[in-house]
C-alpha cells in the first residue's frame, strides 16, 4: 500500500485538504473520506454519470478522476448547489416538474444541468437530450427530467432579466 | 396528457376529492435534490469494515476446497466466511411477496455449498479494514474447481442430453413428480373449454415461435448491505430493499436466529423493479460482522450487478391463436419455456396467467415450463412474464388483424376482457379498465393523427398485469399544531409515501402538507409486506385511510368530552366535528384540544386487502426504420392505461412513462450475450444497452380512472403494466414500417437488419 498524499482543493467554495492513497478516486474520497455523499455511484467505468460533479467548471464522471488529479481544482459537488437555505431554480425545477422517482441519479442530472445551463442558457429539446445523453435514469423515462431543465433555464432567464429590468427602472 | 372517463366528478364536473388528483411536491423531495437523502452506501458506522465478495469465474463447477490461507494472513483482513458460516434452513419454500422461494437454494444461491451455477456465483466472502485490503485478500482465495460443460441456452437446457444442473431435481410433470433428474423443474398446463373444437371453428389460424433475451431490471444504485451483528445476537441491517420485513424474513432464516433479532432499516432505494427483493449480500455481510465484530458493508460492483443478482428469463415461446370470420377469437394455445437461472423459480407462471388475459378466449390452453441453466437466479422485473407472453400474443394478433383487414384497434375492442370474463386459468374478473384503455387509444390524438414518410409505422399493443393486495401497516399521531405523522413500512422506490399521505390526508381533510411521511424499520411499524406488485398505493394507502378512519373515531370522543355531548350526536365531517347547534371544531382545533386534556390520538391501520383490480394498457407508437443499418427511431409513443383513481397524477404518469422507456429499452437493444463458456460478455452500462435521453422522445401517457370498486379511493395499482406492451407494439410498428415480423427481442439493429435483407432477397 503506497503512502498516503495530501491533496489541497477547493470544494463547494472551501479550501479542503485531504489524505488520499494514490489508487483512490476521486468519488471514493468524496463520499468515504469527506461524507460527501450525496454524489452516487452506478457503476464506477464512466457509463452511468450518477456521480458527476464539476471540475473547474467541467461536468467529469468522478469515478475516473483520480483523487489526486484534483490538486488545485476548483469542485462543485450537489452539495454546493442551494445556496444557503435556498434551492437553486434547478433544484426547484426538478421537484415541481416531479422529474425524480428513485432519486439516485438526481445529483448527476442537476450537475449535468448546471453545466449546460452554464454553456448554452436557452437549450433546445434536442439540446438538452443531447448533453444529458451521459446521465442514465432507469425511472423515469426521462420526460419529467427533460421538461425540468428546459423549465429551468426558463426560470433562470427570467430571474436574470428581472434582475437587469430593475438596474434599469432606478 | 389528459384523464378521461371520471366518475369522480361531481355533476358539476368538479373533483369529489381535495387532496386526491393534486401534484403536492413529495415529501422527501428537498433530501433528493440537494444529496442529503441517504442511500444504503451512504452510511458510515464507526468502525465500519468492507466486506468484498469472491465470485466463480466459471459457469458450472463443481467446488473441491477452498484455501483461505494467503488471504487471512494478509494485514488489515478481519473476517473470511463461506457457505458453512450460513445455517442450512431446510428445503422449505416461503413467500417472499413477489414469487414463492425455496430457502436452501436461497442459501446456496447467496454462497455457494459444493457446486457453482453460473459465472459470478457467490464462493467466499472478506472483511477488512479497507475496501482495497478486501478486494487483494479476496483475490489471494484459493478454490479448487473441477469445471463441468455448462448450458445457457433455455431449449438447450430441455433437452434430455443436455448437462445436468442439479442431481436431485426431477420434473413436476403436471402436478407428479418425475423419476428421472432433468433440467425442467416444473411443467404445468392451465386449460378451459376445448381448443380442438375452438379452432376447428376459425377462420384465420397463426401459430408462431419466439425467442426473448435475458434481461436485466438496470436499476442505477448497485445491491449494498451494511449489517452490525451485536455480542447479543441482534443484528442490524441497513440496505436498500423494496421490501424489509422480508429481507429480516430471509436473513433470520438464513443466519438462524429468530426474525425479531433482526432488525432492517431501509435506507432510500435506487430503483428496485422487483430486482431489490431477495438478498444478495445482507447474509453476507451478517456474517462477516459476527466474526468480526465490527459492522461490515458490502456494495456490488456493476458487474457483479449483471452477473450475480436477479435478471429476468429469456424464453423460448409457442403461440397460436383462432380468430373466426367476424373477428371473434375462437382458440388460443400458447407454450411458454422461461431459464430460471442456476435455481428454479421463474415467473413463468405469472407469464402463463397473464398472456391471453386482455381477451374473451372461449377455449384457451397454456403450457408453462420451468427450466434451470447456468445462469444467474433469475428474478422478477415489474409484471414479471408478462411483457415476454405480450410479445407472442399481441403480434400474433396483429398478424391476424391485417390477414382479417380488421383495425387493430377494432379487434381489441370486439374482443376485449370485461367484468364477468373468465381468464384461462380460472379467475373470474371484476370491474375492469380494459376496453376503456383500448377507447382512450383510438381518440388519442396520437392515434387520430396519420403517419405519413417512407420507412414508418404504427404499432399498437395491449397489456395486462395483476397487482397485489397483501399486509400493510400503518400509524399516524396527531401533533398539538394540528399535523399529523404518519409511519408507515413501505420503502418508497418513486414517491409513494406522498401518495400515501395524500390518502391520509383526504380522509382527514386536511393538507397534504400538514402530513409528515416517514419510511421506518421493522421494529417501528406493524409488518408489511413488499414494495412491488404495484401494491403500495393500493395497500398501505389503504392502512393509511385506516388509521385516519381511526382517529376520525377518537376525535369525535375527545370532541363529544369537550362540549360535554353524546358521541352519537355529533359527526366528522369537513375535516372536523360538527355538532348541533352549530358546535363546530375544525382538526387543528381538535388536535390544540387533544393536548391539552387525556390521553394522545393515535390511529392505527393494518390491513390485508382482497379486491385489488387488475391494471390495463394500450400503448400506440410510431417508428420510423433505417433500412440500411436496421436503427429504429421511436417518433411518438402513446400509452393509455386505466389506473382506477390517480392519487398523485405525477407519478402515475412517472411510472407510466418509466414502465414504457423500460419496455422500449427490452425491445430494441437489451440483452445478455453470452459466450459459449457461459461468460456474460457485456457486463456494463456501455454494452448492455439501456436507453438514454437522447435515445426517446416525450412518452404521452393517458390516465384512464376506471374507479376500483375494490378499494376506498378506487386505486388501482399502476407501476408494472406499463411495462407489459411495449416490445409488441414496437414490433407491429416495425412491420408497418418495413414489412418484417419479428420474433426475437431485442430488435437490435442487427437482428433487423437480416430480416430486412432476408426480405429483399
Amino acid at each position: 500500500m503506497a503512502k498516503k498524499r495530501v491533496v489541497s482543493t477547493t470544494i463547494n467554495g472551501k479550501a479542503v485538504e485531504l489524505l488520499c492513497e494514490p489508487r483512490q478516486t476521486l468519488l471514493e474520497v468524496l463520499r468515504d473520506n469527506l461524507d460527501l455523499t450525496g454524489t452516487k455511484e452506478g457503476c464506477s467505468n464512466g457509463n452511468c454519470g450518477a456521480c458527476t460533479v464539476l471540475m473547474n467548471g467541467r461536468p467529469v464522471v468522478s469515478c475516473l478522476v483520480l483523487a489526486m488529479e484534483a490538486e488545485g481544482a476548483t469542485l462543485e459537488t450537489i452539495e454546493g448547489v442551494a445556496k444557503g437555505g435556498d434551492l437553486d431554480p434547478i433544484q426547484q425545477a426538478f421537484l415541481e416538474n416531479a422529474a425524480l422517482q428513485c432519486g439516485i441519479c438526481t445529483p448527476g442530472f442537476i450537475m449535468s444541468t448546471k453545466a449546460l445551463l452554464a454553456e448554452n442558457p436557452n437549450p433546445t429539446e434536442q439540446e438538452a437530450r443531447f448533453y444529458l445523453a451521459g446521465n442514465l435514469c432507469r425511472c423515469t423515462g426521462y420526460d419529467k427530467i427533460i421538461r425540468a431543465v428546459l423549465d429551468s433555464a426558463q426560470r433562470r432567464l427570467s430571474t436574470q432579466a428581472a434582475a437587469q429590468g430593475g438596474n434599469h427602472s432606478s | 396528457m389528459s384523464t378521461a372517463n371520471n366518475d369522480l366528478r361531481n355533476t358539476n364536473g368538479q373533483s369529489k376529492y381535495k387532496v386526491i388528483g393534486t401534484r403536492p411536491v413529495r415529501h422527501d423531495g428537498v433530501d433528493k435534490v440537494t444529496g442529503r437523502a441517504r442511500y444504503g452506501a451512504d452510511i458510515h458506522p464507526s468502525g465500519l469494515l468492507y466486506g468484498v465478495v469472491l465470485r466463480s469465474p466459471h459457469a458450472h463447477a463443481r467446488i473441491r476446497a477452498i484455501d483461505v490461507s494467503k488471504a487471512a494472513a494478509l494485514p488489515g483482513v478481519r473476517a473470511i466466511v463461506t457457505n458453512k458460516d450460513l445455517q442450512d434452513p431446510g428445503n422449505r419454500v416461503v413467500e417472499l411477496g413477489e414469487g414463492a422461494v425455496n430457502l436452501r437454494h436461497l442459501n446456496h444461491n447467496v454462497l455457494a455449498a459444493d457446486k457453482v451455477y453460473y459465472r459470478g456465483h457467490a464462493v467466499a466472502a472478506v472483511a477488512a479494514d479497507s475496501i482495497h485490503i478486501a478486494e487483494q485478500a479476496a483475490a489471494l482465495i484459493g478454490v479448487d474447481y473441477e469445471v463441468l460443460p455448462c448450458v445457457t441456452d433455455v431449449q438447450a437446457a430441455m433437452d434430455p442430453k443436455a448437462p445436468l444442473l442439479h442431481a436431485d431435481l426431477v420434473t413436476d410433470e403436471l402436478g407428479k413428480m418425475g423419476s428421472r433428474p432433468s433440467n425442467i423443474a416444473k411443467h404445468f398446463r392451465f386449460e378451459k373449454g376445448d381448443v380442438a373444437t375452438g379452432f376447428a371453428k376459425s377462420k384465420v389460424v397463426v401459430e408462431r415461435e419466439f425467442k426473448t433475451a435475458t434481461v436485466h431490471q438496470g436499476y442505477i444504485e448497485p445491491q449494498n448491505a451494511t449489517v452490525m451483528w451485536n455480542a447479543d445476537d441482534h443484528i442490524t441491517v441497513w440496505c436498500s430493499t423494496q421490501g424489509s420485513f422480508t429481507v429480516r424474513q430471509q436473513v433470520a432464516e438464513l443466519v438462524g436466529v429468530p426474525i425479531s433479532n433482526v432488525k432492517v432499516v431501509p435506507m432510500e432505494i435506487g430503483g428496485g423493479f422487483g430486482g431489490k427483493i431477495r438478498v444478495y449480500l445482507e447474509p453476507i455481510a451478517a456474517v462477516l460482522s459476527r466474526k468480526s465484530g465490527a459492522p461490515v458493508k458490502v456494495v456490488m460492483s456493476r458487474a457483479d450487478v449483471f452477473e450475480a443478482t436477479g435478471p429476468t428469463p429469456g424464453s423460448y415461446m409457442k403461440l397460436k391463436l383462432g380468430v373466426d370470420a367476424s373477428g371473434m377469437i375462437t382458440a388460443g394455445e400458447a407454450s411458454i419455456a422461461f431459464e430460471s437461472g442456476g435455481f428454479p423459480g421463474s415467473p413463468v407462471g405469472a407469464a402463463a396467467m397473464c398472456v391471453f388475459a386482455c381477451y374473451e378466449v372461449p377455449n384457451g390452453k397454456i403450457d408453462g415450463y420451468d427450466v434451470v441453466v447456468n445462469r444467474p437466479q433469475m428474478s422478477a422485473y415489474r409484471a414479471p412474464g408478462a411483457t415476454q407472453a405480450a410479445f407472442a400474443l399481441e403480434t400474433v394478433v396483429d398478424e391476424i388483424c391485417e390477414q382479417l383487414k380488421i383495425d387493430p384497434v377494432e379487434f381489441r375492442l370486439k374482443n376485449s376482457a370485461k367484468e364477468g370474463t373468465r381468464r384461462v386459468d380460472g379467475p373470474v374478473f371484476p370491474k375492469i379498465g380494459m376496453y376503456e384503455s383500448v377507447l382512450a387509444a383510438r381518440d388519442s390524438d396520437h392515434y387520430r393523427t396519420p403517419l405519413t414518410g417512407k420507412f414508418r409505422g404504427r404499432g399498437v399493443a395491449s397489456g395486462f398485469w395483476f397487482n397485489i393486495g397483501l399486509k400493510s401497516c400503518c400509524t399516524a399521531t396527531v401533533n398539538a399544531d394540528g399535523k399529523v405523522s404518519l409511519v408507515e413500512g413501505s420503502t418508497d422506490i418513486g414517491g409513494s409515501r406522498t401518495s400515501i399521505a395524500m390518502q391520509l390526508a383526504e380522509t382527514l381533510g386536511i393538507s397534504a402538507e400538514d402530513v409528515v411521511p416517514a419510511v421506518v424499520d421493522t421494529d417501528s411499524v406493524g409488518y408489511t409486506d413488499v414494495t412491488g406488485g404495484s401494491r403500495v398505493t393500493f395497500a398501505t394507502g389503504w392502512a393509511a385511510y385506516e388509521a385516519a378512519r381511526d382517529i376520525q373515531r377518537q376525535m369525535v370522543l375527545r370532541a363529544a368530552q369537550v362540549w360535554e355531548r353524546k358521541p352519537e350526536e355529533l359527526k366528522y365531517v369537513d375535516g372536523g366535528v360538527s355538532g348541533p347547534n352549530g358546535l363546530r371544531m375544525n382538526f387543528q382545533q381538535l388536535a390544540a384540544e387533544v393536548q391539552k386534556h387525556g390521553e394522545p390520538v393515535v390511529g392505527r391501520g393494518a390491513v390485508d386487502p382482497e379486491g385489488c383490480g387488475g391494471a390495463f394498457a394500450t400503448h400506440v407508437v410510431d417508428v420510423e426504420v433505417d433500412p440500411d443499418t436496421g436503427k429504429v427511431e421511436i417518433l411518438r409513443y402513446t400509452a393509455t392505461q386505466d389506473v382506477g383513481t390517480a392519487i398523485h397524477p405525477s407519478y402515475v404518469e412517472g411510472q407510466i412513462q418509466g414502465g414504457v422507456v423500460q419496455g422500449i429499452g427490452w425491445a430494441l437493444n437489451e440483452e445478455y450475450f453470452y459466450d459459449n463458456q457461459g461468460v456474460m460478455r457485456n457486463s456494463t452500462f456501455l454494452d448492455y444497452r439501456m436507453p438514454t435521453a437522447l435515445d426517446l422522445p416525450m412518452i404521452d401517457p393517458v390516465i384512464v380512472e376506471v374507479p376500483n370498486p375494490g378499494h376506498p379511493y378506487g386505486v388501482r395499482g399502476v407501476g408494472e403494466v406499463p411495462i407489459v406492451p411495449p416490445p409488441a407494439a414496437i414490433a407491429n410498428a416495425i412491420y408497418h414500417a418495413v414489412g418484417v415480423r419479428m420474433q426475437e427481442l431485442p430488435m437490435s439493429p442487427p437482428r433487423l437488419l437480416k430480416q430486412i435483407l432476408a426480405k429483399k432477397n
